[in-house]
């Protein structure tokens, strides 16, 4: 550990930050994990300890410098080290999402040419193993969980336990050779491949190296003023650059605990059982939570709801100027800490969020109603904006500057440039090194004095130096008339109404907009509980006529405000539907991140979208799905189309403002 | 995992000299646990069951099927002890069984599912399982009152093995609320772990699929597939659903009327004559 007290500049790579870790804090915690009901916890030298046992029985198994190993699981300590095994054998990491069809998984194996493979458990096997015969790169399955593997063939399949052991038999060979490749790692080398969600076409494989992923983090971690003392929750994707980041990078550089939950289904009571200091939920979490508070305020006694109202009401008013530290009246001051202590200290308790000093929110808008929520109550949310080409962080919002509507000013090392069309570039340290295997793709993204287009449309605010993103450069367009036609700004704004999970808009090139809507079955559940609507399916509901009324309403709700934007009152909605069944990213509509595939969908619902323009009050849908277990079926019905009512431009002025 | 999949990975003859290849023990169906010999059962002047004698082997996957009325809950009961037949004998592990109260059986290793969910609607996942346990605890009522006496050892050890089975079923994320508020299905679930938390010899389980959709019915019979596969479990189920029962039995009882039809494998089953007869019905010309 002769990297113990070396200086920050040394510590350029994952296995010497270990090492360091494990030196200097090493009984502090680095990883929790939840099993068979009990959190159990590793500290940083344990954690080495076992990282390097795996290292050198991968190494033991064959795994050689410069290839590539693919970890595919859901967030387990163990896979997360597996990574830096991976890096102590001078191997490049590649994660790959768990709930990747196992052609989209085919994909990655053979692009990345993935020499090896890390798996959770028999699932992620089962398509590994389909997968092989067109990736031949493949050589060694390691696995964690060996339930239902039993009776697999085990030639090139091996439980991680054994490796491990197998590592540690083999110790004193292979240590001196892993401390000389740990040695001679620079900043310089890749340090892991992440495959991008891909909103259009074929994901790339986004090459990142050590410098990237570490000055990034280093940055951050001093930005957000992060220690050794603070929680995360690990529960996003391991394959997404967020994770990477947040549980990786910043972990590694500050030292603080990464708490894994113990299963998708239980991340809720996990997050109240942790606590977590430091936070990052995609705004879809956060609209969730607060969805859950409304329905079981509902469903709350008449004293609570009105201590709730009443006390809600004040904390709009003040919370986010306490939170920012603004002067404020004794009298509120006093009022608020009263309500801190009846309502906002055991709903923050209730939702786990009693103990965050930092929360992030980004990937998509964030509604201001439910941000406002959250910053009211004295939870420190602020929004960032990145990408995986970023190692994240793009823009990030500074304490006391935190806005709903922008997110934030360049972050530390990031220089900004808007071009003449509106589309933002970026120069940052964790500018990725290359789209792996992909030269033209390089090419298009990134110029030769390193500036990357985001592919991102917006403008930097004067006063406050906020960069504000208006949507996607090429969603934005004309509509027939000449007017500006931006779908994300009008979907983001519907589905700010908790009954509406998401929204897809037409209009560009035509004379009016309509649009396919997706009802949130928790919420509307709810409601047409409380409102003794009964349904038998998903399907039923959504064309239950009460929720067509309810949906209306807020289409023209949505439409009147609209019509007072000077810019985008053309964008108002004429006509739209409640489609029968969620957009599901197993069928290809929306993103493993959840982000709609416009063009897929426009062209997959073609017949819907005709009907939607030529006036008919039906339309008979038929639409393949894909069940999680690959098979497919159909669902069929008959949809009806509704008009909404549009108002006439209210704009003060009609000239567009900028 | 398919009911297909499900089906091919108890192709056993195939993954036989893999097993043996790689130094892993095969699942083997064993001797013989259980046998019935003529059992007749009647209540008053009906005949519920008539002259049924059969037997279940160690590790298999036994099942009873038959058209309503047939008599297979009649059997299961009997098996369980709930019932006393009026003629045959029951021998279970080498030992001819005397008349016996459903808990003395019970301590002999025997669990059961039942038909209609038989769980404690007020308690928690956890404790309703944790009640499986109950025939395992040694400290008595005054040792567990005043934590004394290795009741807390105790208690550790046995919430060791029920959250194991937590995991073992997937309903983390229910354990700690009341089934009564979980969907037919779970319930299902949570009550084959209740019967798994006894560490029975022999499982009993009476229609495991009732009243499940198709995804449920892939769960559970994933499930009885491990749990034969991971313990070694011997299980005797009733099934009304023939496409399950041929994918994941090993041998197949058939009744009908009270009266045993079919004894064979799937296949041997699926082309008797009698046993199509009887889910078909026949002319009488």
């Amino acid at each position: 550990m002769s990297t113990a007290h070396a200086p920050d500049g040394a510590l350029d790579t994952f296995p010497k930050l270990l090492d360091h870790n494990a030196a200097s804090r090493g009984a502090r915690p680095a990883a929790r994990e939840k099993m068979f009901g009990i959190w159990q916890s590793w500290t940083w030298s344990e954690l080495r300890e076992e990282a390097r046992a795996l290292a050198m029985g991968l190494m033991d198994l064959g795994l050689a410098p410069g290839e590539s190993v693919v970890v595919i699981g859901k967030n387990r300590p163990k896979l997360y080290w597996s990574m830096v095994s991976t890096q102590m054998c001078g191997a490049i990491p590649v994660p790959v999402y768990a709930d990747a069809s196992a052609e989209e998984t085919a994909y990655v194996l053979d692009h990345s040419g993935a020499a090896f493979a890390v798996v959770e458990d028999q699932e992620q096997v089962d398509k590994l193993l389909a997968a092989k015969e067109n990736a031949p790169a493949l050589r060694e399955i390691v696995y964690l969980d060996a339930r239902g593997l039993r009776k697999y063939d085990h030639t090139t399949l091996h439980p991680m336990a054994d490796i491990e052991a197998r590592g540690r038999a083999a110790a004193a060979a292979l240590g001196p050779k892993i401390d000389a490749i740990c040695a001679a790692q620079t900043g310089a080398d890749t340090c892991v491949m992440l495959y991008t969600s891909g909103t259009t076409g074929r994901s790339k494989g986004v090459v990142l190296s050590n410098d990237n992923i570490i000055k990034t983090a280093r940055a951050t971690v001093a930005f957000d003023k992060l220690t050794d003392t603070d929680d995360v929750l690990a529960y996003l994707p391991m394959a997404w650059v967020g994770d990477f980041i947040f549980s990786m990078g910043q972990a590694y550089v500050a030292g603080f605990c990464v708490n894994c939950p113990e299963g998708p289904d239980t991340m809720m009571a996990d997050l109240k059982e942790i606590g977590p200091t430091y936070y990052f939920a995609p705004p879809r979490i956060f609209e969730t939570l607060l969805t859950d508070v409304s329905i079981r305020m509902e469903d709350a006694g008449p004293l609570k709801k009105r201590m709730f109202d009443y006390f809600m009401a004040h904390a709009r008013k003040v919370g986010a100027d306490i939170l920012d530290g603004r002067p404020m009246s004794g009298g509120d001051k006093a009022k608020y800490a009263l309500g801190e202590f009846l309502i906002y200290g055991p709903l923050k308790n209730a939702l786990g969020l009693s103990r965050i000093r930092v929360g992030y929110t980004a990937g998509e808008a964030v509604g201001p109603e439910i941000f406002q929520f959250y910053r009211a109550l004295g939870i420190n949310l602020k929004q960032l904006y990145g990408q995986t080409e970023a190692s994240v962080f793009i823009t990030i919002q500074p304490d006391a500057e935190v806005r709903a509507d922008t997110v934030g000013v360049p972050a530390p090392g990031v220089e900004i440039r808007i071009a003449e069309n509106g589309e933002i570039f970026y120069r940052s340290p964790g500018a990725f090194v290359e789209y792996y295997r992909n030269p033209e793709a390089t090419a298009e993204t990134k110029d030769a004095e390193g500036w990357v287009a985001t592919g991102d449309a917006g403008y930097i605010e004067e006063a406050s130096g906020h960069l504000k993103i208006i949507d996607r450069a090429k969603d934005v367009g004309k509509m027939a008339d000449g007017s500006l036609y931006a779908p994300k700004y009008v979907e983001n704004k519907l589905k700010f109404f908790p009954a509406i999970l998401e929204v897809v808009l037409f209009g560009a090139d035509r004379e009016s907009c309509t649009a396919m809507i997706n009802i949130d079955m928790t919420a509307v559940g709810n409601w047409a509980e409380r409102n003794n609507v009964s349904y038998a399916s998903y399907q039923e509901l959504a064309a239950h006529p009460q929720v067509y009324a309810m949906i209306q309403g807020h289409v023209e709700e949505v439409n009147a405000d609209l019509a007072s934007d000077p810019m985008l009152s053309g964008c108002q909605i004429s006509r739209f539907l409640v489609l029968h069944k969620e957009l599901d990213a197993d069928d290809g509509e929306i993103t493993r991140t959840r982000k709609v595939r416009r063009r897929f969908v426009a062209e997959r619902y073609a017949a819907l979208i005709a009907a939607l323009y030529d006036g008919s009050p039906t339309v008979y849908a038929s639409v393949e799905v894909t069940y999680e277990d690959g098979r497919k079926g159909e669902i069929n019905g008959t949809l009806e189309i509704r008009d909404a009512k549009v108002f006439p431009p209210t704009g003060a002025g009609q000239v567009a403002a900028e | 995992m398919s009911i297909h999949a499900a089906e091919a990975a108890k192709d056993d003859a195939s993954y036989a000299a893999q097993e043996e290849a790689h130094g892993i023990e095969p699942r083997r169906v064993g001797d013989v646990v259980m046998e019935m010999k003529n059992i007749t059962l009647r209540f008053g002047g009906v005949t519920a069951i008539k002259d049924i004698s059969f037997d279940v082997r160690e590790h298999e996957i036994r099942a009873i099927i038959g058209p309503n009325g047939a008599g297979k809950s009649s059997m299961l009961n009997v098996i369980n002890g709930f019932y006393h037949p009026q003629e045959g004998e029951i021998w279970f592990r080498g030992e001819k069984r005397g008349p016996m109260r459903p808990h003395e059986i019970a301590h002999q290793g025997i669990a059961r599912t039942f038909q209609n969910i038989a769980l404690f609607k007020g308690m928690s996942t956890l404790d309703n399982i944790m009640t499986g346990r109950m025939t395992l605890m040694k400290s008595n009522f005054w040792q567990h009152t005043f934590w004394k006496g290795g009741a807390e050892r105790e208690e550790v050890e046995h919430r060791r093995r029920v959250e194991e089975i937590i995991d073992f079923l997937e309903i983390q994320a229910i354990r700690k609320t009341p089934v009564g508020r979980l969907p037919y299905g779970l319930q299902k679930r949570v009550e084959l772990g209740r019967a798994l938390a006894a560490e029975p010899k022999l499982l009993l389980l009476d229609e495991p699929m009732a009243g499940m959709n198709v995804e449920e019915k892939e769960d559970m019979c994933r499930f009885i597939l491990d749990v034969n596969d991971e313990f070694g479990t011997t299980i005797c189920l009733i099934e009304h659903d023939m496409g399950v029962v041929m994918d994941i039995a090993d041998r197949v009882v058939v009744l009908d009327y009270g009266r045993k039809i079919g004894d064979g494998t799937p296949d041997e089953v699926r082309s008797n004559q009698d046993v199509i007869d009887a889910y078909l019905g026949v002319s009488h010309d």
